[in-house]
Order: structure tokens, then C-alpha cells, then sequence
């Protein structure tokens, strides 16, 4: 096990373009990290360079504090798990799971080769399986023996690069809990790649966000989600995503597409003398005012408006409602669109509201939100306004305590198992 | 799909013998004629009256009288088929897997014109072939058969090898260098195993052209000493200038079609289709 330091990594392809630019992560020992963003962001070709697969163009790479820019993949000690499991197909499962064990010649006994293989597939319940080729394996059972072949060398880190990204809904639940298990378990450093920011924001202890090769912010998943540094961020992270619309500002009132409203003081704050910025609202920061208490609906604003659809989706409805955005961050917010993987097809913003309100499709209605929850971004730079440091800085501690427990916690009782095993 | 009804099923059927019959009937009657007497040959039935293996005496033992000429025309085909079809594999398979793996500026240029050597027609080059050949002295001898049995071997070879390694997940390379895997050692114990069907197939299918070539063992050889069997056998001779050597032709051919279903035969296993498949998912 091992900490992984990135130091100012650059890689440039032949043709100048720098895929992944300037990104620094320090990866504690036993941590696990997400790399997320849309497609084209380099996160990838970042995880490929870690382990070895991809030339550094500059920077430092270290590897339990000793750089290993110049060593081979083998040297490295890094276990991978590639997207479409990269089995060998001509081996049988237990033959996958030993190829490892069985290139570090004279290293480990039959015996001991055996006795991990078993101990590997009872984990991840292939024990059926051993004898079978790859091909006549389901799509989670190949994911399994492609972990298998990970966890049964004892390497210093474990790498993913979207593992799940083939899999059906409901085996991605699965095995994603069956991920975030293993890695408790056996506390060993994870990076982890994948685009689905569920994935991120359920498995990683911290995620970091990269947008065309550019490192944009670390943090907790909590963290990311509520003090957000940038746009791109905050667009990001959260489903359905952040709502973005243009807020003009006059003295201490701001006018939103739906309407206009009182500024609270930290809000005003943080806008200072701009006069136009964009305003990011969450789905769930909105309400169906018919359905709430009067004393809360008090702490909030209300307005009117006319719902374009709605989805109903048992647990909550989403609705959505199209309004005209401003010229002046029309072109950033389209730009943000493409970033985002969007396709820029109408401005509307969605709420999310109890799934027992009766809005459906054309009604007017009435909505409620707290004007102090939104988050104010600079309408050229898409730095997050309001963000608040100090409580970013909180919950990223909070996390880190709340995962060492949580480590240790699982590490405990994976040594009392073993003491009653008797092993 | 459905099972197919009473009527259909007839139908299949009457296809499949009218296939079988049209594809069979003249190896069967090759077979056949194999086994009568030069006497018997021209009684009009399809089978022999009397069963003989005077024909494969003729062609095989010491004393026959064609032994001479088949045994060392079969010399010559085995031995410049196989070193033909060695050699085009090896090239072939060294130049496939770069055009599969690399991006190289010529690659389109050279699959091109693997294409168009290969549909150049064979029987346009073999007279200026024939006049450098005996300036040069390459008439009349292996070497003289084995080049120009490439230019035919070794465009379908790279063609069908390029197709091949295109669908073999390199993922498979790196999965072995992470796993602790030398560069030689994921080629060898990840990659060539995938490939090795593709590469037998391959060499089968090189193997067979260079065996059944007519035009150049003809044009390019003159004596024993490299003619192959499918030349050879238009220089039988009957017993007498009367006789016909079509029993001996038919045994000979017989001989020569030997190996190519042996060879099949042991190949099969190598040439399993969907090997590939449960590598990546599909």
C-alpha cells in the first residue's frame, strides 16, 4: 500500500495538444479517489499515466514517496481494472486471477498460487466459476474476475477505468457497493475513473473534477456539492443538474427570469458592484409552495409560473420550466453547455419538487425557494461568489474523519473474521 | 424463426443433394477412375468392373512407370509450397501487425497495393518471368517457383492477418504489462495465443495456392528438378502411345489432394472460430 503523489503532470500529445495540464494530486495512503468529467477531459489518460501505459510529458509522478515517471507498467506495482475487463480469453478464471501471481516466477508456491485463488473467488463468488473460460461468463462475472485479477496481488494501489460503464443499471448498483466494500476492506489506495458522477460522488473519499485536462477542484463529495469553486463544478456534480439563469442586479434586488427578489446580506455580499450575474439554483431548492407548512413557506419567496412538463418519478417530480436568458451570459452559459457534454437545447430550468404535488403539464402554479441558498457565479471568470471556505474546509475534515473510522471500523472486523477463521 | 414446414423441408433437401451431388461427383469419379484398369477406362461405367491398384503402382512403387516423374514432382511441391507459405507468414504477419497496431504514413499505399498485385492476372507476367528468369538463372530451379508463389501468397496473407489483428483487443497487451508482464512476455503469453488461429488459418489458405498453382510450374520449370505435381501430371505417358495415363493422372491426383485434407483436418482444432470472444465485452 502506498501513497500516490501527482506533481504538475503535463502530457502532450505529437501534435502539441496537452491532453492532461499541470494537474497536482496528493493521494493518501488507503484513499479513494475519483477522477470525474465529461468526456475529452483527460481523466483517463491521467489514470494511464499513473500506471504506466502513457508517457509523462512533464511533471512528477511518486509512488510511496519514490518517483517513477521512467519505470515500466510491471514495475510499478499497480493493479488495473480496464473498462471492457481485458481478460485473457484463451485462460480459464482461475487462470486470469493467477497470471499475475504466475509472471512473478518462483515468487509464490502452487500452493500459495492456489490458495489465493480460492480466497479471491470466494470474495467475489466465482468459486463456481474457476474452471470456465471468459467468454461463457455474464458481463458481472467478468467484471468480477477482472477484480479478481486486481485484489490477488497484494499491489500497491488499485486503478479503475470506468469498470462499470458496461454493465446494466441494477449490476452497477450492485457492484458498486461491492466495490466501495472490497476497497474498505482491504484499504488499499484507489483511484477510480468514470464520468457517472453516482459513481463519484457514492465511492470516493475525495473526487476530483477535471475539465479539458485542467484539474478543477478537489474535494469531498459533500464539499463539491455544496461549495463548488466554479461553474463547471457546480454544473457538473448533481442530478438533474444546477440550474443556471442570469441575475441582473439592482441596489439590493435581483432580478431572476421568474421574477424579483430581496437580496440576503450574504448574498449582496459576495455580488458586490456587479451588476449582471449568472445564479445557480439546485432542482431541490425549489418547493410546490401548496404543499408546504406556512411558517417555512415564510422563510422562502414565492412566484408564479407556467409548467412547460413534468417527469413523475415515484420518489419526487421533476418540472420544467422554459424562460429567456439574458444576451450578455447567453454565450458563457452555451459554453458552459458544451463543456458539460450538453447539447444546448432550450434554456428551462427544473425543480424538484414532492413527488404528492399534483402540477402536471401546462399548469400555473406556484413555486417557493430560499433565495439564500443560491449560489452567485462571476458571470466572465464562473467563479463561484459565494463560496465559503471555512465550511468548505469543514466538511472536507468531517469526511476525513468520518473515512479513517470507517477504515478502520471495516479493517477491525476483517481481523476478527480472520482471528475466528483461525488463519 | 419458426420450423420450417413439411414442404420447405423438401425443398432444403432437394438444394442441398443438387449442391452436394454438383460439388462431389467429380472427386467420387476421380476416385473411381483411379481404381480401374487402363483397359476399363473407357466401358462407360462409373464404377470399376475390377477393383486395381495398378494405378498407384504405376505413380508409387519403384518399378512403376511414372515413379520417377510424380515422386520427384511431389519432392518439389511439398518442399516449395511449404517454404513459400513459411516465408509468406512470417512477412505477412510482421507486416500485418504493424499495419493493425502502428499508424504509419504508406499504410493505406501498401494495403493497396497488396490488393493490386493480387488481382493482377498471373498469366501476364509469366512470359517476361520466364525470359529474366533464364537470363538470370532462376529458371528450372525452387528459388525460381518460390517468388513468384509469394507475389501470390503474400498479399492475401497480409490482408487476411491485418483483418485479424485489427480484432484483437490490445487492451490485452497492456492488462499483461500491468499484471507484471514484460513487453515479450504480453505479446507472447497474451497476444500470440489470440493470434495463432489467425496465423494457421493463414498459412493454410498460402499453403493451398502455392499447391495448386498450374501456370507458373509449367511455364517456369522444364526438368524434374523443380517441376511440381500439377505440371507433371500433363507429361504422363500411357503404357503405349494408345494408352490414355488417365488412371495414373486420377491416382495422382488423389495422392496430391491427400495432404490438403490432412492438413485441414489437423488444423481445425487451431482454426476455432469466436476465440476471441468473453476477451472484452462483445
Amino acid at each position: 500500500m502506498a501513497s500516490i503523489t501527482l506533481n504538475n503532470l503535463v502530457k502532450k500529445y505529437g501534435d502539441g495538444f496537452p491532453a492532461v495540464n499541470g494537474v497536482s494530486l496528493d493521494i493518501a495512503d488507503g484513499e479513494f479517489v475519483i477522477l470525474v468529467g465529461p468526456s475529452g477531459c483527460g481523466k483517463s489518460t491521467l489514470l494511464r499515466m499513473i500506471v504506466g501505459l502513457e508517457d509523462i510529458t512533464d511533471g512528477d509522478l511518486q509512488i510511496g514517496g519514490a518517483r517513477v515517471n521512467e519505470k515500466a507498467p510491471k514495475d510499478r506495482n499497480l493493479a488495473m481494472v480496464f473498462q471492457n475487463y481485458a481478460l485473457y480469453p484463451h485462460l480459464t478464471v482461475a487462470e486470469n486471477i493467477a497470471f499475475p501471481l504466475r509472471l512473478a516466477k518462483g515468487k509464490f508456491s502452487e500452493d500459495e498460487i492456489q490458495r489465493k485463488i480460492r480466497r479471491a473467488a470466494e470474495t467475489l463468488e466465482l468459486t463456481d466459476h474457476l474452471d470456465r473460460k471468459p467468454g461463457n461468463l455474464s458481463g458481472g462475472q467478468r467484471q468480477r474476475v477482472a477484480m479478481g485479477r486486481a485484489i490477488v496481488r497484494e499491489a500497491d494501489a488499485f486503478l479503475f477505468d470506468e469498470p462499470l460503464s458496461n454493465l446494466d443499471a441494477k449490476l452497477r448498483g450492485q457492484m458498486r457497493t461491492e466495490i466501495a466494500r472490497m476497497q474498505r476492506r482491504l484499504g488499499t489506495t484507489t483511484v477510480y475513473v468514470t464520468h457517472d458522477q453516482t459513481e463519484a460522488m457514492t465511492l470516493g473519499d475525495r473526487v476530483a473534477v477535471l475539465r479539458k485536462g485542467e484539474l478543477q477542484q478537489v474535494a469531498s463529495p459533500r464539499a463539491l456539492y455544496e461549495q463548488p469553486v466554479n461553474l463547471f463544478v457546480a454544473g457538473f456534480i448533481g442530478s438533474p443538474p444546477m440550474n443556471f439563469m442570469p441575475g441582473e442586479v439592482d441596489g439590493d434586488r435581483i432580478t431572476l427570469p421568474f421574477g424579483s427578489f430581496p437580496m440576503p446580506e450574504g448574498i449582496a455580499a459576495a455580488v458586490g458592484d456587479r451588476r449582471l450575474v449568472i445564479v445557480g439554483l439546485r432542482p431541490e431548492f425549489f418547493e410546490d409552495a401548496s404543499l408546504m407548512e406556512e411558517s417555512k413557506r415564510a422563510r422562502g419567496e414565492t412566484f408564479g409560473t407556467t409548467i412547460d412538463v413534468t417527469e413523475w418519478l415515484g420518489s419526487e417530480l421533476y418540472a420544467y420550466v422554459p424562460f429567456e436568458t439574458h444576451p450578455d451570459v447567453a454565450a458563457k452559459l452555451e459554453e458552459l453547455d458544451r463543456d458539460l457534454d450538453g447539447e444546448g437545447m432550450r434554456s428551462q430550468f427544473v425543480v424538484a419538487v414532492d413527488s404528492a404535488s399534483r402540477v402536471r403539464d401546462g399548469d400555473d402554479t406556484t413555486l417557493w425557494f430560499d433565495p439564500a441558498r443560491m449560489l452567485v457565479f462571476d458571470p466572465e471568470t464562473g467563479v463561484n461568489l459565494t463560496r465559503d471556505d471555512e465550511v468548505a474546509a469543514r466538511i472536507d475534515v468531517e469526511n476525513d474523519e468520518d473515512r479513517k473510522a470507517s477504515l478502520a471500523r471495516s479493517q477491525e472486523r476483517e481481523k476478527a473474521k480472520a482471528a475466528s477463521r483461525g488463519d | 424463426m419458426g420450423s420450417l414446414t413439411a414442404r420447405q423441408k423438401v425443398g432444403w433437401a432437394v438444394i442441398t443433394g443438387a449442391v452436394l451431388v454438383y460439388a462431389l461427383f467429380p472427386v467420387a469419379s476421380v476416385i473411381a477412375t483411379s481404381f480401374k484398369l487402363p483397359s476399363q477406362l473407357d466401358t462407360g461405367t462409373f464404377l470399376p468392373q475390377d477393383w486395381t491398384v495398378e494405378n498407384y503402382e504405376a505413380i508409387l512403387s519403384p518399378d512403376g512407370a511414372a515413379q520417377d516423374l510424380f515422386l520427384s514432382a511431389l519432392r518439389n511441391s511439398i518442399g516449395i509450397s511449404l517454404i513459400a507459405t513459411a516465408v509468406a507468414v512470417v512477412l505477412a504477419t510482421l507486416a500485418a501487425y504493424a499495419i493493425a497496431r502502428l499508424d504509419f504514413p504508406g499504410k493505406r499505399v501498401i494495403l493497396t497495393t497488396a490488393l493490386g498485385v493480387s488481382i493482377f492476372p498471373v498469366i501476364s507476367i509469366v512470359t517476361p518471368l520466364f525470359n529474366i528468369w533464364r537470363t538470370i538463372g532462376l529458371y528450372d530451379t525452387w528459388l525460381g517457383l518460390i517468388i513468384p508463389y509469394l507475389s501470390l501468397t503474400l498479399p492475401i496473407s497480409i490482408w487476411t492477418l491485418a483483418a485479424f489483428f485489427r480484432q484483437i483487443p490490445w487492451e490485452l497487451e497492456q492488462a499483461a504489462q500491468v499484471d507484471g508482464a514484460t513487453s515479450w512476455q504480453a505479446f507472447r503469453k497474451a497476444i500470440v495465443p489470440l493470434a495463432a488461429p489467425g496465423v494457421f488459418t493463414t498459412a493454410l489458405i498460402a499453403f493451398f495456392i502455392a499447391w495448386n498453382d498450374f501456370v507458373y510450374g509449367i511455364s517456369l520449370t522444364s526438368t524434374s528438378a523443380a517441376r511440381p505435381v500439377p505440371a507433371a501430371l500433363a507429361f504422363f505417358t500411357g503404357a503405349s502411345q494408345f494408352e490414355e495415363p488417365t488412371g495414373a493422372i486420377s491416382a495422382a491426383a488423389v495422392v496430391v489432394t491427400v495432404p490438403v485434407v490432412v492438413l485441414v483436418l489437423l488444423f481445425q482444432r487451431q482454426i476455432v472460430a469466436g476465440l476471441t470472444q468473453g476477451a472484452v465485452k462483445g
